[in-house]
């Protein structure tokens, strides 16, 4: 303490008590660091064992960025929130029952399909405004309330889908979506003129009739970079993004210099059930088909992925690049184990090792960024 | 307009059947820091909940700069200029220094739905914010985590001077902090005071209090035993009248008893006598702060 004292007195104009932080250590400080360095490990370990197997050409990078991109647009939404802190685990429950909301009315009720997506989009989001609404008066962990949403919604889904269509997988959507305007934007394809022309001067595989393998970019990669580039600025470069970190870190510091955190977090509640819809319309519109049990455990994989991506569980520290780190190496692993020919019986213990390892490393970097070292 | 910017005439509060504070009289004025002293219990926080907005007087006057005034809301007394740093300091320590200078007050550029947080307009305000209370901060984008408490304070109290405070209450600003923190946070109050504003120091140790203060409010058991000039008492007066005053004279001369006892006792040997000193030595360091 003396030493201290006397050295402040010399008054000199740098802090002798901050050292030079070299780029590596700022670098280490970052939330996405761990799962940056994931995913270049995944992809240096797929290169060497799956090389030569197509993993990496044009079909085969579509088949596992597709996958990633799925899980993408839904570790988005429960990035934000986790941010928050909070979860919501009803969102694969919501990945069901806004594909139904789509299917019966289009399929049932001959509704335009764009007028289907609509509803499902309102009726979502005002459940997930409900959700968030519960929560903030209530002060409940959002992991019950949502917990309790995820078999409301599993159950809805599946006894309205009987009591309306005596099934529980409805198809033949995409005959009714054929020239409707809006679901090209969630069944379509991007970019098809460009691969038409790849194919012809060769620069991509084609088939005997000429027609490109890959014949355009699937929208839920378009939907999933779009969302993440808003939501990353969102984040980090507005008003709203301090506030979303504010509510995670210290609710009630937050709340005492008037960040309206409630309003905050039902928002991000809402969020979450647009990136499950968007996720649903995805996949609906694209093969057609709604079932009661789609978006099985999707809450879980989102929450991993994110956890991955360096966000703490216990809000207020993470980043949308990090959670979409995490979504690919999901994918990455979860396709590439079927180009290596290892069982993908081991894909489920290699998450949960991730999962691990990705929690250990997130708590060290946080007693690194928070304690005076 | 008025000497005073705020004053109580009289003023009391009562919670049900408790009287959390009776006929208090209190003036602040620009530029001053006005102390307010007293032993836990004596309703120094509830006095200062009253001039921040929290609680309304249940009788008396409340009036800021002169005029008569009813504070509902501790958004209002902001508002009006009236800002208190409590003592959780409202920061949140894995937030960047200055993503916790402009939280909830967000400087933005730009227009509409593309309207953004300045981040690098606020980064320059925040570290001359500090640098104007003598913190030096080499990276703003640091985590609060990794400050001091005494940097904290400051920082808390930094923020409320940028967005206008003209009344500036700290609750207990030293109490969890060393000798030299608690030094650089006095060194704050004094600046300032410097700026004109005007500053309501809780504490109740005398010993941080009396460099800094220019006035005295004592309170004991939720009433005002006066308010004194700094030109007027002594520290040790001041000490005095605090209802710990008194009593740690009496523990003090009863130790003092207990060692006399000691060292006549010859029988008793040199290992009571060594505990009783090192009781003394503990209790006056106690009383020094």
């Amino acid at each position: 303490m003396s030493t201290a004292s006397i050295e402040s007195t010399t008054n000199s104009r740098s802090d002798e008590r901050i050292r030079e932080v070299s780029k590596i250590k700022k670098l280490l400080n970052r939330p996405d660091f761990g799962a940056m360095s994931g995913v270049i490990l995944v992809f240096i370990f797929f290169a060497f064992v799956a090389g030569d197997s197509g993993m990496f050409a044009a079909d085969g990078i579509l088949n596992w960025s597709t996958v990633s991109a799925q899980l993408g647009v839904l570790a988005v939404g429960a990035c934000l929130l986790m941010i928050a802190g909070e979860f919501d685990l009803s969102m694969g429950s919501m990945i069901g029952f806004a594909g139904m909301v789509i299917a019966i009315p289009a399929l049932y009720w001959d509704w335009p399909v764009w007028s289907s997506i609509l509803l499902a989009f309102t009726t979502a989001m005002a459940i997930g405004w409900f959700i968030g609404y519960i929560v903030v008066r209530t002060g409940l962990p959002s992991f019950i309330v949502s917990l309790a949403f995820l078999f409301i919604l599993r159950g809805l889904t599946i006894a309205l889908s009987i009591l309306f269509t005596n099934k529980t997988i409805v198809s033949g959507v995409d005959r009714v979506a054929e020239n409707d305007w809006l679901a090209p934007f969630f069944g379509g394809e991007f970019g098809t003129g460009f691969f038409t022309w790849l194919a012809s001067i060769g620069a991509i595989s084609t088939y005997n009739d000429g027609s490109p393998l890959v014949s355009g970019i699937p929208m839920i990669i378009v939907w999933c970079v779009v969302l993440a580039v808003v939501a990353s600025w969102v984040l980090f470069k507005t008003s709203f993004g301090n506030w979303i970190f504010a509510a995670g870190g210290d609710a009630k510091a937050a709340k005492n210099v008037g960040v309206p955190t409630d309003r905050v977090k039902i928002i991000l509640f809402m969020f979450t059930a647009f990136c499950a819809t968007l996720y649903a319309s995805c996949q609906v519109l694209e093969f057609g088909s709604a079932a009661a049990d789609r978006g099985l455990l999707k809450e879980f994989e989102a929450i991993i992925a994110v956890v991955i991506g360096g966000a703490l569980l216990t809000g207020g520290y993470g980043s949308v690049l990090g959670a979409l780190f995490g979504a690919l190496i999901f994918g990455v692993v979860q396709m590439g184990i079927f180009f290596t020919g290892i069982s993908s019986d081991w894909f489920r213990v290699f998450l949960g090792v991730m999962l691990l390892a990705a929690v250990l490393f997130n708590n060290f970097v946080r007693k690194r960024i928070t304690q005076a070292s | 307009m008025s000497e005073f910017i705020i004053e109580l005439k009289n003023v009391s509060r009562y919670f049900g059947s408790v009287i959390a504070l009776q006929d208090i009289n209190m003036q602040v004025k620009l530029g001053e820091v006005h102390c307010l002293l007293g032993d836990n219990g004596a309703g120094k926080s509830t006095l200062i909940k009253t001039l921040a907005g929290v609680h309304k007087p249940s009788e008396g006057e409340f009036l800021y700069e002169g005029k008569p005034m009813t504070l509902t809301s501790p958004r209002q007394a902001l508002d009006l200029g009236i800002a208190t740093v409590y003592q959780d300091l409202a920061l949140v320590s894995l937030m960047s220094v200055t993503r916790n200078f402009f939280m909830g007050r967000e400087l933005t550029k730009g227009w509409g739905p593309f309207k953004y947080f300045d981040t690098q307009t606020a980064n320059k305000i925040a570290v001359a914010g500090l640098a104007e209370m003598g913190i030096e901060v080499r990276d703003p984008e640091q985590a609060i985590g990794t400050m001091s408490g005494g940097e904290r304070q400051c920082l808390a109290i930094a923020r409320a001077i940028h967005f206008g405070a003209k009344v500036l209450i700290l609750d207990e600003p030293t109490a969890a902090l060393g000798v030299k923190q608690s030094a650089n946070v006095l060194k704050v109050v004094a600046k300032a005071k410097a700026r004109g504003l005007a500053v309501i120091l809780i504490t109740h140790n005398v010993h941080h209090a009396y460099p800094v203060a220019d006035r005295f409010t004592l309170l004991n058991r939720g009433q005002s035993l006066g308010t004194f000039l700094k030109a007027d008492v002594t520290r040790e007066e001041v000490l005095e009248m605090m209802a710990g005053g008194q009593e740690l004279a009496d523990l003090e001369s009863e130790l003092a008893e207990f060692q006399r006892a000691d060292s006549a006792d010859n029988d008793g040997g040199n290992h009571a006598l060594d505990a009783g000193q090192a009781a003394t030595n503990s209790m006056q360091k106690a009383a020094n702060g």
